[in-house]
């Protein structure tokens, strides 16, 4: 076992016994499913309703039921792919890297965090198919034999490279995030009194029976994959960016844009992450497993991503400067002064401007405060590819080709709707199956939790906390 | 030499048995198992056993579930008796001639499978023979127009001919008063003296000719005929407010004698200068080396201080007209006397006085004007047309027929039409289909389109063209002429008429000669046979210089209507081709708008697409939205005609635009298309279908202009060519690659665009149009920038003078800004970026150096297009064919008769673009394979370089040294050779020449 300094903050507050984590996980599983959590599935699923109908329309009319035009080829489409994926970067960082590194703060995050991981990943492989003229042909995207001769995929294209990626991320992430369920699946089928759950979770936890082959067999699988995703972490956003930076297009074709894009995503995905986490923990009561400390060290994370993706926006108004390429000079003067300055502004606020506030400790340790600046960052990360997108297309080489891109109901209704999609799929997540890692969280405990009997001293700094309120030996085992 | 090795089939062949003998010339050597019975069923008799039996039945009950399916009902009919010389697949050419209220084309129609597809220049022809107009490439569609009349219509009903025969032929004979024939100019000199014939009988007849757009007062200037301009022998050419390249007269024609002096090379780098007076922005006004704005009301007073400065008396310019730039055009002007020309598009008849006067004065007449071989497309005699609208209202007009004319529509009187037609005891409408005049018709006796019918022309004296039908009447139409013919009582066909009336001019045995005729379509030995009506002028240009200057300047704003040249006066304005086409200026499409100067634009508090409220004199209302349009000279606005049509007759442009005749008025016996008016400001905006919104080159090289003074004085330095910094100096971008050339074996094909023969008229876009099936998509479409076009031309304006990189301001046009165009579709790069972005490599090079796209393996996901820095990729966002959100040709069974054949429609969902057609290429190298043989330069043409009116374009293989392209390719490198982004370094097969300006 690792050492644990004892003036750390322990990890799970609230004087937890390995029977108190089960029961608090296992509770929402359990319990009938309570009026909040049926509204909100309620409101997701009109979501639902609109992807479907927005879907069904671009299918069915075709791509002109979209606003694109022949200046501006991707608009809403390739933003919402990117600002998806890019959304689902910090799951897999978080349970991926940070295992790896052996952050047990982790544990209780990295169970919500991976399942948003892949829930985003399918709301974002939507959008290259659906942005396609005739999706009924993309398999024609896989090197698939066929009988058309030399007929082949173009490996020479970004977009290929996007189709390897988003589908090896996807599998990774999925097998990583269900391994990680198997143990919490047989401790809610060993509880399960009614039939049906038993027999489901039986299904679902494939015979885990705990013992200590099977533990050691989890915890070499889950190093081995944690190994496999952690540079799909890096790669996935990278091959992303490689659709832009591998043009030609004035605002797209920057050699600035892996490192850029993969700090954005993580930049964006632990906005979502805490988003969720910061609604969730509410709702299901579970303050003590997911505290403070983890949203502020999720803060830090974001004030340094959000540096990175500030700086590295500055960096590319030096380069078009310092090129003397006069085309990205324009293109770069009008994101910023152009017709679409409104939305340059709001990303830089949103990105660069409002998370500075988590110097301040207060802010970052705000509930509240956290909650607002994360959605700003949503917001901001979802403008940063429109911006990218649009105003570099709209305004490129010959100025007979300028145009302006608005979006049409449909548009706007599939993004609505696959945030609709995302929050059914998380809704369900969350009602049947246990949010929290039960496993990984128990395994912390005796280093990491905090011992509630003895609080009178607590104090609220850092490292005020007094050594013997984090001993253990109070601890009574289940 | 080694024995060939001899491979055994089996062991059998290598012991040649008897049995292997007997059945080796069978496919099948082994004994098939067909009827065959077991070897020990003695007794059986049957020879199908039952397995066999199973079998059949298995296979008939599936073929029978197959059949039972419901296949699509394809009705093919097959030629039983192919009709001579129609091949299937094969083209048959015919030599035609195009004329429609001035525009004259003699024409090769393309034709397959008995319908004609295409309409090609005819080579043979002196006049037209390098390019078609744009209203002439799409008036293939017109044939196959859904809307044209079916079938004759008495009292609106449909009627058979033989009652309409019946019906008229009763009423002529008891008619009591005046017959007229109305038409427009009547350039067919058979047709002409049928009239002459068919009034004859009548004891008071008169054919009354009047046109839309009226050239009266040039032709009363010029005893009834139009001047034999020249504009190749001018050096120096003054037009106040003409525009013969877009609309005055006869554009094409003129447009192809205009650029061949404008064409420039190292050995004889002179061009004319032009200088244009004008109001609205016309396309030649685009062209002029000086322009400059005048309002309509200054015309007389320019023209006649032009005229005291040219015949001494001294003149100056007039007040609010650039001194300097009149200056220079009279000095030029006097400097070139006897190589000027000076041309108006006036119709008061003072100033058309002055101009010939001053022709005249400066020795035109047998240079720049070939007084032997005057115009005859235009003969419309304004007071001729007044005076029979006061004798209808007068109710002294017995019987009325309108051909080629519409003045219940298109005259300034057009009330006085309506109301004087109530008192007309006939009138009979050749319409095409029913118009506004027509349906105030008694009968109408449906014309055929020209593409149906026979007839000959005269365009300029000694230049004679006959038309062929090419598919017979798709519907129950009659040629006007045999209308005529029947109702003379002639049993001649109006074909033999034509016949008969060409002997006139036959040499030698006559049946060849009308075969050659009809095969050349053109007949240029000088002879003539068109007879027009001479006059005298009966005022004195002098009397007219002095009463310009006496005319008071116009107060309040002056409104002008105009012509545009995709358009016309508004026959044939229900084409969707045309309607989408796209304004050379405006870039413009579907519906007409006021063009407004920025100043009071700005004064007004207009933007553009508010609606306007235009109030004429005599108080009509006219409501259009606003257009701020560069160049338009202050205090004027233009609306053009041929819109504001409420008829169920033209669905495709009804509902479009505004009347724009309201404006014109009736002044000095002639029809003046200017009048003082009204404006204001309505709350409701109507968007304008523009193709290009971004009207500024912002400082950018992508489309590259010179004076002629650089030029003359070192060719290479016309042309910026960028280059790359690298540590072994400035070098050419191409030389620096990290790509792979392609290698080019067989041939290269490419293309240059001479910007300086460019004039910008878009005749080549519509070209491309056609032969490629390109989908017109509607106006909406249009507004949501999702034209397909696969050629454009680009417009750019100069912009107001600003600071270097003061981006803001550089998107502000100048007020009167030069105008430069740049036609532009794929520049199939050969490292092209769209190639290496699709994911399914549905878009790739030839070997040949096209960038091909493969229709059926693209899945669409655009980024090509996005990836492509000349915007030139065109996206399929809906079903265009087969939808009826789409209503145009590609959906009904008439309208898909135009497509070409050998080209693919689209489907929903796929990418599209210029494919330098390939079509013609793989036809023009099968034609020469079959002959076993090279293809020749010039066998290959693409559409829009064939179509050209001012051969800009030069299509041809680069590989071949003898080539025109190859020739121009060598001799203009390093002068005025460039490629557009040369510095992104994608190679383009495309090269422009760079535009020389002779600045004064």
């Amino acid at each position: 076992m690792q050492h644990v300094s004892p003036i750390r903050e322990p990890l799970v507050t609230g004087g937890k016994t390995y029977h108190d984590i089960t029961e608090d996980v296992c509770r929402q599983v359990e319990a009938r499913p309570n009026m909040r959590w049926a509204i909100a599935l309620a409101v997701a699923l009109v979501g639902f309703a609109i992807f479907c109908y927005s879907v069904y329309r671009t299918l069915w009319y075709g791509i002109g039921e979209w606003g694109l035009n022949k200046t501006v080829g991707w608009a809403w489409d390739i933003t919402n792919f990117v600002w998806w994926v890019g959304i689902g970067h910090a799951g897999t960082l978080i349970s991926a890297i940070l295992l790896l590194f052996r952050q047990k703060w982790r544990t209780s995050i990295n169970r919500a965090a991976e399942a948003m991981t892949i829930f985003a990943v399918i709301c974002a492989a939507m959008f290259p198919v659906l942005h396609m003229g005739r999706p009924w042909m993309a398999l024609w995207v896989l090197p698939l034999p066929n009988t058309y001769g030399s007929l082949w995929v173009n490996f020479n294209s970004p977009l290929l490279w996007d189709v390897f990626a988003i589908s090896t991320y996807f599998s990774v992430s999925l097998v990583f995030w269900y391994i990680g369920l198997i143990p919490d699946f047989a401790t809610i089928r060993d509880r399960a009194t009614g039939p049906i759950a038993r027999r489901a979770y039986a299904v679902l936890s494939f015979g885990w029976t705990g013992s200590a082959k099977a533990w050691s067999r989890y915890e070499t699988v889950s190093l081995i994959l944690a190994g496999l995703a952690t540079p799909l972490v890096l790669s996935v956003h990278t091959i992303v960016s490689f659709d832009f930076a591998t043009s030609v297009i004035p605002g797209w074709h920057t050699t600035i844009f892996p490192p850029y894009f993969v700090a954005g995503a993580i930049f964006s995905g632990f906005a979502m992450v805490l988003t969720l986490m910061i609604i969730t923990r509410k709702v299901f009561k579970l303050e003590d497993y997911i505290t403070l400390e983890h949203i502020e060290s999720m803060n830090k994370v974001i004030i340094l991503t959000g540096s990175i993706v500030g700086v590295a926006y500055i960096t590319e108004f030096f380069i078009a400067w310092y090129s003397q390429v006069e085309y990205e000079q324009y293109a770069f003067i009008n994101r910023a002064t152009g017709p679409y300055w409104w939305a340059y502004w709001s990303m830089m606020t949103c990105n660069v401007i409002t998370p500075q506030l988590f110097w301040f400790r207060s802010i970052r340790r705000s509930l509240t405060a956290t909650f607002i600046i994360t959605i700003f960052v949503n917001i901001g990360m979802w403008f940063e590819r429109f911006v990218i997108i649009v105003t570099s297309l709209h305004r490129d080489y010959l100025p007979s080709s300028w145009a302006m891109f608005s979006p049409t109901i449909i548009d706007v209704g599939i993004y609505v709707g696959t945030i609709g999609l995302f929050f059914t799929l998380f809704l369900l997540f969350a009602k049947f199956f246990p949010v929290i890692n039960m496993a990984e969280v128990k395994a912390i405990l005796k280093s990491s939790s905090e011992v509630k009997p003895h609080h009178q001293r607590h104090t609220n700094t850092m490292h005020g906390t007094p050594k013997d309120s984090n001993s253990n030996t109070s601890h009574s085992n289940e | 030499m080694q024995d060939r090795i001899k491979y055994w089939k089996g062991i059998e062949e290598l012991e040649n048995t008897p049995e292997f003998a007997k059945h080796a010339h069978n496919e099948f050597p082994e004994f098939l198992p067909l009827n065959e019975t077991p070897a020990d069923s003695k007794s059986s008799q049957v020879s199908a056993p039952r397995r066999d039996f199973l079998k059949l039945l298995g296979f008939g009950l599936a073929a029978a579930t197959l059949a039972s399916c419901e296949a699509p009902v394809r009705k093919a009919i097959p030629y039983l008796n192919k009709p001579v010389d129609v091949e299937p697949g094969v083209a048959n050419w015919y030599a035609s001639t195009y004329f429609s209220h001035g525009d004259y084309n003699s024409v090769l129609i393309k034709t397959r499978e008995g319908r004609p597809i295409k309409i090609e220049p005819n080579p043979m022809s002196s006049i037209t023979p390098l390019g078609t107009s744009p209203r002439a490439q799409g008036s293939v569609l017109n044939v196959y127009d859904n809307n044209r009349l079916r079938h004759p219509l008495i009292k609106g009903k449909e009627a058979k001919w033989e009652q309409v025969d019946r019906d008229i032929t009763s009423r002529l004979s008891g008619i009591n008063g005046k017959v007229v024939l109305v038409s427009s100019t009547v350039a067919s000199p058979s047709t002409k003296q049928l009239i002459d014939e068919f009034g004859s009988r009548f004891g008071s007849f008169e054919h009354v000719t009047y046109d839309a757009n009226s050239a009266s007062a040039l032709l009363a200037a010029n005893g009834g005929t139009i001047p034999g301009y020249d504009f190749s022998k001018a050096n120096i050419i003054v037009s106040v407010g003409a525009d013969f390249l877009g609309s005055w007269i006869a554009p094409t024609p003129f447009a192809k004698q205009y650029i061949q002096n404008r064409k420039i090379t190292k050995e004889s780098a002179v061009m004319s200068r032009h200088y244009q007076f004008e109001t609205i922005l016309s396309l030649t006004g685009a062209n002029a080396d000086v322009r400059v704005p005048i309002k309509p009301s200054q015309e007389a007073a320019l023209v006649a201080a032009l005229y005291n400065s040219i015949s001494g008396q001294g003149g100056s310019a007039p007040a609010n007209v650039d001194s300097k730039a009149f200056a220079a055009a009279v000095r030029d002007l006097n400097a070139n006397k006897g190589k000027a020309l000076v041309v108006s598009g006036s119709n008061d008849p003072g100033v058309q006085t002055m101009v010939t006067a001053l022709n005249e004065a400066l020795g035109a007449g047998g240079t720049t004007i070939d007084t032997a071989a005057p115009y005859f497309v235009k003969q419309g005699n304004d007071a001729q047309m007044l005076r029979f609208i006061e004798d209808m209202n007068a109710g002294t007009i017995g019987a009325v027929f309108f051909y080629n004319a519409n003045p219940a529509y298109d005259h300034p009187l057009a009330d006085r039409v309506a109301s004087g037609l109530t008192k007309v005891g006939l009138k009979v409408s050749f319409a095409e289909r029913v118009d506004e005049t027509a349906l105030l018709a008694d009968v109408v006796a449906p014309d055929s389109n020209y593409l149906e019918s026979w007839n000959d022309y005269e365009p300029k004296r000694g230049f004679l063209s006959l038309a062929q039908p090419v598919i017979s009447p798709i519907f129950k139409t009659r040629q006007m002429q045999d209308s005529l013919l029947t109702w003379s009582g002639s049993t001649t066909t109006y074909y033999d008429y034509i016949r008969n009336n060409w002997r006139k001019v036959a040499s030698g045995d006559f049946n060849t000669f009308w075969d050659k005729a009809v095969h050349d379509g053109v007949l240029e030995t000088g002879a003539t046979m068109l007879r027009v009506n001479t006059t005298a002028n009966t005022i004195t240009a002098a009397a007219a210089a002095s009463a310009a200057g006496s005319r008071a300047a116009g107060n309040g704003i002056e409104a002008v209507v105009y012509e545009k040249v995709q358009i016309g006066p508004g026959y044939e304005v229900n084409n969707p081709y045309l309607q989408e086409a796209g304004d050379p200026i405006t870039k413009s499409t579907w519906g007409n708008y006021v063009t407004m100067p920025r100043l009071m634009a700005e004064e007004m508090k207009v933007v553009q697409g508010d609606v306007l409220r235009i109030t004429t004199a005599n108080g009509k209302t006219i409501e259009a939205p606003a257009l701020v349009q560069p160049g338009q000279a202050p205090g004027t606005v233009g609306l053009a005609m041929g819109y504001g049509r409420d008829l169920e007759s033209m669905p495709v442009v009804r509902g479009l635009g505004a009347n724009a005749f309201p404006i014109t008025t009736v002044a000095n016996n002639a029809v003046s298309y200017s009048s003082v008016v009204k404006i204001e400001k309505t709350d409701a905006t109507s968007p304008i279908a523009q193709m290009q919104t971004h009207h500024t080159i912002m400082d950018r090289l992508v489309v590259q202009e010179n004076t002629l003074a650089n030029y003359q004085a070192d060719p290479k330095k016309v042309t910026t060519y960028i280059r790359l910094t690298t540590h072994d100096g400035p070098v050419k971008p191409a030389t620096v690659s990290l790509w792979d050339d392609y290698e080019y074996k067989n041939h290269h094909w490419g293309m240059v665009i001479d910007l300086n023969s460019c004039i910008g008229c878009g005749a080549c876009t519509l070209s491309c149009n056609i032969e490629n099936n390109i989908p017109v998509v509607g106006k909406a479409e249009v507004i949501n920038r999702r034209e397909m076009h696969w050629m454009r031309i680009d417009r750019y304006y100069s912009a107001k003078e600003h600071e270097e990189k003061d981006y803001a301001e550089m998107e502000h046009p100048a007020d009167n800004p030069s105008v430069i165009f740049q036609p532009m579709m794929c520049q199939h790069c050969n490292h092209a970026p769209c190639e290496t972005v699709c994911p399914v490599a549905a878009t790739m090079h030839s070997s040949e150096g096209i960038n091909q796209m493969a229709y059926n393996r693209c899945v669409g996901t655009r980024y090509c297009a996005n990836n492509c820095p000349y915007k030139v990729r065109r996206f399929n966002w809906f079903a265009y064919a087969n939808n009826d959100k789409f209503d145009y040709n590609m959906n009904n069974d008439l309208g898909k008769m135009v497509l070409n054949p050998d080209v693919v429609v689209r489907s929903r969902g796929v990418m599209e673009k210029c494919s330098f057609c390939v079509q013609r290429v793989q036809l023009g190298k099968l034609e020469a394979k079959r002959e076993n043989r090279r293809p020749k330069d010039g066998e290959i043409v693409s559409a829009c370089a064939q179509s050209c009116p001012t051969d800009a374009i030069i299509f041809g293989d680069m590989l071949d040294p003898e080539s025109r392209i190859s020739q121009v390719l060598a001799k203009e490198e390093g002068e005025r050779a460039f490629q557009v982004l040369e510095e992104i370094n994608v190679q383009p097969n495309v090269t422009y020449l760079t535009k020389i300006r002779n600045l004064a």
